[in-house]
């Protein structure tokens, strides 16, 4: 009974690490497309953002740099696409897919014209990435049963991004519903005549949205590199952008529900490893693959309107213009 | 006052694409002398690499095929007011159908296997795309989140089938049996010796025919014409009785079929066999093709050929200079998407301003 339950508590566990880069680009993708722009680019942006936050933590020994840095190409990468998506009234599915493939090729070929390492970043030591914080009594709890080891293996232990992670649902869940920033995203997603009718400014709370998008999905890919792993290696988002978009239509765009959805990917994911050779009664042993893919499966049902219906902001994707 | 007159017509297919791909060529060359490297060096190595030499142009010839048909298959959904993002997972799951026939028939002469593989190739290739289309048409989820995720699902479905199923016992690397050299596609070199030892094979000339196939199609055939109409306004097309559902799952399904040939180029014609992960982006490359040939063959042949010349040089510049990598023409084809695609107003503004101006003056004089 005490081997499941350890074995479940270290399943959690990996779930927590693996689903924290997810809540942030969710919650990141949240802002924007709420705010009426279609963000197809968290996956580049994550990229671009572990990257930068690598290279950065390895030349200045500094994760905290790092993190800047992260943040700072995250900005950069959200400067792109609101020109292109607001300014330029453009395509805001082909801007964010042109940025995927900036990122792609970039972090690529300046890792390996800066660290010569086929386009791996330097290994970093401990002190230039974000470690694990024991939180308060967190040692002297470890040995009471059930209470003490659920605090001690899960709760503390993580470092610093995932706790900002976690803490960013309620912020965003509270900005969105109980401020008037929120209801002013809110509204310029759905209807930005009526905001611009109130004479607030849409391309400016665009804007808005999509820096705050930058900084969570910068904080996101930062935590790729330089917490959960010692350095940068080559297309190391894997997808993670693309699975944030499934998870963000999954939560129809609410902030509760992403949390529950990226928490349940994470899952998929930290089963994937466990579940290999094992064989199960009835159906045998499953492919890794079937559960690699289960997420957007997942999500296309749900598309599909098999599952409940996602509907998306209504301005979501069309380029507002001002009459003349 | 801020009348937008519209540009001429030679400015606006000629003139505002070639500004675009030149400004993404010079934010590339600037990135590339931010790393203390010689842009124009690098160029130089590139057109020698792609068309200096006869397996260098063959092989330039071998991506440019696979960069037409990922193009077309953009560019024919694009027709008709979709973006199609999957031909990569489309062109994936084709290799499936084009091994499978191969393997059945394993022996057969080429000339009655090349249409099969193409028709099996097709099918499957249809078929992946089919359901986003479907699941657009009749159930209203986005075909371009729906596509990205088929790429993903195709990821694991033919990383499965390749694994556990095609493996033969006994080898190593991730790949189905081999086709017979008798059953692939003839390469090119049999027939013109200029080639020397480069994949481009018969596929080559398919794609030739099918850039005036689609010409014919879109603008030619009354399904094409229905296709424009709903793409450019899909309220018009649905009062001329147009039935929107059925053209999105036909015009999905013969975007997929597309995407297809690019499997039987590299399974039917290069490999002889089914290799993991053998699309390697040419699918994705098909979107920038199809935004910078303004999704007209003319347009699609001419970027392909660029891409094939940068793939192929790309190659010779990893040798010649090892300080740049051929991710560098990622960067490359991403600045293209943007510039062509997501920031296309950008230049025409001003352009459309210098016209004015231009034609003011010439009329008052």
């Amino acid at each position: 009974m005490m081997q499941y339950f350890n074995d479940l508590v270290l399943i959690f566990d990996s779930t927590v690490r693996l689903a924290v880069p997810l809540i942030l680009a969710c919650l990141a993708g949240l802002y924007s497309e709420r705010s009426g722009i279609v963000d197809i680019g968290l996956e580049g942006k994550l990229l671009g953002a572990a990257f930068a936050a690598a290279a950065m933590a390895a030349v200045s020994g500094s994760p905290w740099l790092g993190l800047l840095a992260g943040i700072g190409v995250a900005l950069c990468m959200s400067a792109i696409h609101g020109i292109a998506s607001i300014n330029l009234k453009g395509d805001q599915t082909i801007s964010g897919v042109a940025l995927n493939f900036l990122a792609a090729g970039l972090t690529t070929f300046l890792g390996q014209s800066w660290f010569h390492r086929g386009g791996f970043t330097p290994q970093l030591s401990a002190d230039q990435r974000f470690n694990p914080i024991t939180l308060p009594f967190a040692e002297q709890l470890k040995d009471v049963p059930i209470i003490g080891e659920i605090y001690w293996e899960l709760i503390s232990g993580h470092n610093i991004l995932t706790y900002v992670a976690f803490i960013a649902v309620p912020v965003t869940a509270f900005v969105l519903f109980k401020t008037r920033f929120g209801l002013r995203l809110r509204a310029v997603g759905e209807n930005p005549k009526a905001l611009d009718t109130a004479g607030m400014s849409v391309s400016w709370l665009r804007y808005q949205a999509l820096i705050i998008t930058a900084v969570l999905v910068g904080i996101g890919g930062t935590y790729l590199s330089i917490a959960q792993s010692a350095g940068f290696n080559n297309n190391m988002s894997a997808g993670r952008g693309y699975i944030a978009l499934a998870a963000l239509i999954f939560a129809k765009w609410k902030p509760w529900p992403a949390l529950l959805v990226c928490l349940l990917f994470g899952f998929l994911d930290a089963m994937q490893f466990r579940l290999q050779g094992i064989k199960f009664p009835v159906i045998g042993e499953v492919p890794v693959q079937a559960i690699q893919a289960l997420p957007y499966v997942l999500t296309i049902i749900l598309l599909a309107g098999f599952i409940g219906r996602a509907v998306a902001p209504k301005a979501s994707g069309i380029p507002y213009t001002k009459e003349r | 006052m801020s009348v937008r007159v519209p540009l001429p017509r030679w400015v606006d297919v000629a003139l505002l694409p070639i500004l675009n791909v030149v400004l993404a060529f010079l934010i590339g060359g600037l990135i590339v002398l931010s790393v203390g490297q010689n842009p124009l060096e690098a160029v130089g190595y590139m057109i020698y690499g792609a068309f200096g030499y006869g397996s260098g142009f063959g092989y330039t010839l071998y991506y440019t095929t696979d960069f037409i048909f990922a193009g077309l298959a953009v560019s024919l959904a694009f027709h008709a007011g979709m973006f199609n993002i999957g031909p990569e997972g489309q062109a994936y799951v084709a290799g499936l159908g084009v091994i499978i026939v191969a393997l059945l028939l394993n022996g057969l002469h080429w000339a009655l296997m090349f249409p099969l593989m193409i028709t099996a190739g097709g099918l499957f290739g249809a078929f992946w795309a089919f359901i986003p289309g479907y699941l657009q048409a009749k159930r209203g989820s986005h075909i371009v989140i729906t596509t990205i995720l088929f790429n993903f699902i195709a990821i694991s479905l033919m990383g499965y089938v390749i694994t556990k199923i095609l493996k033969p016992a006994g080898v190593d690397s991730d790949e189905s049996a081999p086709i017979q050299a008798i059953s692939r596609v003839p390469q090119l070199r049999e027939f013109f010796a200029l080639f020397k030892n480069s994949p481009v094979n018969l596929t080559f000339l398919l794609a030739i025919v099918a850039l005036f196939f689609v010409y014919w199609l879109v603008w030619r055939t009354k399904f094409g014409y229905a296709m424009r109409t709903l793409g450019r306004n899909p309220t018009a097309a649905r009062y001329a009785g147009i039935s929107s559902s059925r053209m999105i799952m036909t015009t999905m399904a013969l975007s997929g079929a597309l995407a297809a040939m690019v499997a039987v180029n590299n399974v039917g014609g290069v490999q002889g066999r089914l290799i993991l992960n053998f699309v390697a982006g040419a699918g994705f490359v098909g979107v920038a093709v199809a935004f910078m040939g303004k999704a007209h063959p003319v347009g699609v042949a001419l970027a392909s050929l660029l891409f094939g010349a940068l793939y192929q040089g790309g190659q010779e510049l990893a040798f010649s200079m090892p300080g740049i990598t051929r991710e560098m023409i990622v960067t490359i084809q991403a600045l293209v998407i943007l510039f062509t695609g997501a920031m296309g107003d950008m230049l025409r503004i001003p352009l459309e301003k210098l016209f004015a101006r231009w034609q003011r003056t010439a009329g008052g004089g």
